[in-house]
């Protein structure tokens, strides 16, 4: 019985699960490789007899040097930065807020305005940016880093408050029912009781938002347009391709150097993470 | 001095009609237990008392103010809730001080409070753990602990003891009573459990459908339940309903589903009046013993038993007579068989009689 289970694991677990690691995990390889690869092996041709595809002999940080000295990259990364972190404070605090009301209050529409807000996030980013573009000019906010904060959130409130309504129905009323006994306003009961033991929901509501923004593309494209005011993933690609020439080494680097913040903001709170998704309140 | 007085009170969801004009005059001091089914409105009438609902309609008075629009922090009570309802962010000592806490207590007043309400409980050596650290029967005494640390005027307990386990519930029961008597404070009780209801209040009220049955001292409510719903709810097992017309011949006699037994002289004047009609003759299954030789044969019933359920300290019979269930509460001495047939003598002064159409006690 146990070795007939043995090639069924085998068959339904590990080979599934060694072919989607593979899968997922070699892009993140092919962009390292690519970005520590002399150029003269970069554009070798394959069918050279030196090719050698998938590993190189003489790694180099060239394309980084490159990348800091004759691109505005660092500024770009402080630029997503900065845009990032400030678009997800701003939805965060409006989503704990609304998300709160939502699970919490009783008033009319509720659940109207609760699912209205939830197609508003369904609106697609390609179709919306024409009217933001046009809310942006009036505002005279083009070509400044507040186009991007004051838009991101119109996708990152809706996400960030279902996110967190679901989390806070999962915390019993009666801990805040307690606290407003105890002597809590209403206010009082929910910093104080409720938003700590979101804290993972949060976190993860936050995690989200962050990502969300430093991977935006398409309003960061269409609403900057000097080269020091762009963020990573419109630098990356609008100044490293010029015309038909693609600068491999250093569009790789650049890739890599911007998902690191990302990457490593997951590794340090994915415990975090996996609880605010699946919403487990320890008694 | 803190009684708590309802007037009128009346509470409306969208479409229902949760309570229904509760009357409810809590004396200082006293432990009045709301029981019922689920649904009857018990809970409700508690947390308004809270403040944690709106009142539809009506009053609540705690002491002398009316707290109507008092929110729940400024009614001076504190609540124990079924699940508890620890902050599990916190320690066991912040649970309990946290009310203090908010009502801005000096330090070691905090501290001397805590220390206080702990071992009145048993529960110093927890008190740097987290609640996910402790059992069901600890987190219980927690939660009546940060209740009793405020000295509010009014406890109110909302099912405190309904996730214990059978024998924990019963600890804990005794000694919720004995913490009330040391206290001496006002609490309102709300429970499904009937034995629970008898057991802790000094009063109880039987609510159903959102009205108030009866309000009454527990042996009252035992002895002379108001109605037929009072009558079945309050004991366990519960009161045995025969539906009987009755008539005059040599005496008045209760017929019905089979059976015949006279109805005694205690009753006969208050019946007189339902001569020829419907009504429901309640019977404890106590008041039903096994008929010695001796026993006048016009209050008695032939019964089948159908099964034999020993509890140690007494047998629970359940029969079959005429076309009707009952069950009879009976000695342990008493060898019964399944299927013998057994003579039951009744204790014809403890009949209940009830109108089957109001259900009302006649």
């Amino acid at each position: 019985m146990v070795i007939e289970k043995r090639w069924k694991t085998w068959v339904f677990f590990y080979i599934p699960l060694a072919v989607f690691v593979v899968g997922t995990l070699f892009p993140f390889y092919w962009m390292l490789i690519t970005a520590i690869r002399p150029d003269a092996e970069l554009y070798r041709s394959w069918r050279a007899a030196t090719n050698t595809p998938f590993w190189t002999l003489q790694p180099t940080l060239e394309h980084f040097r490159d990348l800091m000295a004759k691109t505005t990259f660092p500024r770009w990364l402080w630029n997503t930065f900065f845009i990032a972190v400030a678009s997800t404070l701003i939805s965060l605090f409006c989503g704990l807020l609304a998300g709160y009301a939502l699970a919490r209050l009783r008033f009319p529409m509720a659940g109207t305005l609760g699912t209205s807000i939830f197609v508003t996030y369904l609106v697609p980013p390609t179709l919306l940016f024409i009217p933001l573009a046009d809310i942006i000019r009036n505002f005279q906010l083009g070509n400044t880093p507040w186009a991007l904060i004051l838009t991101y959130p119109t996708f990152l409130i809706p996400f960030c408050t279902w996110l967190l309504m679901g989390y806070f129905k999962t915390i019993p009323k009666e801990l805040e029912e307690c606290a407003r006994i105890d002597g809590a306003t209403r206010f009082g009961a929910m910093t104080r009781i409720i938003f700590p033991i979101a804290v993972p929901g949060i976190l993860s509501a936050g995690i989200f938002a962050f990502t969300l923004s430093w991977n935006e593309f398409i309003y960061a494209l269409v609403f900057l347009s000097s080269p020091e005011r762009k963020t990573v993933p419109v630098g990356v690609v609008s100044e490293l391709i010029r015309g038909d020439i693609y600068f491999w080494g250093q569009l790789m680097a650049g890739a890599l150097l911007g998902s690191i913040p990302v990457a490593l903001v997951y590794s340090f709170f994915v415990e975090y993470y996996v609880t605010g998704l699946t919403g487990s309140v320890k008694g | 001095m803190a009684q708590v007085m309802m007037k009128d009170l009346n509470k409306k969801y969208d479409e229902v009609h949760a309570v229904k004009d509760v009357n409810l005059h809590i004396r200082d001091k006293e432990f009045v237990v709301l029981v019922g089914p689920s649904g009857c409105g018990k809970s409700t009438t508690l947390r308004m008392v809270a403040g944690l609902e709106e009142i539809t309609s009506g009053e609540i008075t705690i002491g002398d103010r009316i707290v109507n629009d008092l929110p729940p922090k400024d009614r001076d009570i504190a609540m124990v809730f079924q699940n508890y309802a620890l902050y599990p962010h916190m320690t066991v000592y912040d649970n309990m001080a946290f009310g203090l806490k908010m009502r801005k207590f000096p330090k070691p007043e905090i501290q001397k409070r805590v220390q206080d309400a702990a071992e009145i409980l048993g529960i110093q050596e927890l008190l740097k753990r987290k609640p996910r650290q402790l059992s069901g029967g600890q987190r219980q005494r927690v939660a009546v602990g940060r209740a009793i640390v405020r000295h509010p005027q009014v406890f109110l307990f909302d099912e405190p003891l309904s996730n214990l386990d059978a024998k924990l519930r019963v600890q804990m029961r005794v000694e919720l009573k004995r913490l009330h008597d040391r206290l001496e404070t006002t609490a309102v009780y709300v429970t499904h459990d009937q034995v629970e209801a008898m057991t802790l209040g000094d009063r109880v009220v039987v609510m159903k459908d959102g009205w108030i049955q009866q309000v009454g001292e527990p042996l009252d409510l035992y002895s002379r339940p108001a109605n037929k719903f009072v009558a079945g709810f309050i004991g366990s097992p519960a009161m045995n309903f025969i539906d009987v017309s009755l008539s005059d011949a040599g005496g008045l006699w209760a017929e019905g589903q089979g059976l015949r037994v006279k109805v005694a002289p205690a009753h006969a004047t208050r019946l007189s009046a339902y001569k020829g009609q419907k009504v429901t003759l309640g019977l404890r299954p106590e008041d039903l013993r096994v008929a010695s030789g001796g026993d006048p044969a016009e209050y008695t019933i032939d019964a089948v038993v159908d099964v034999v359920e020993p509890l140690g300290s007494e047998i629970l019979l359940d029969l079959r007579a005429g076309q009707t269930t009952l069950v009879a509460r009976v000695e342990p001495a008493v060898r019964a068989k399944v299927h013998e047939t057994i003579k039951f003598a009744l204790v014809p002064d403890r009949a209940r009689f009830f109108d089957t159409k109001t259900e009302l006690a006649i």
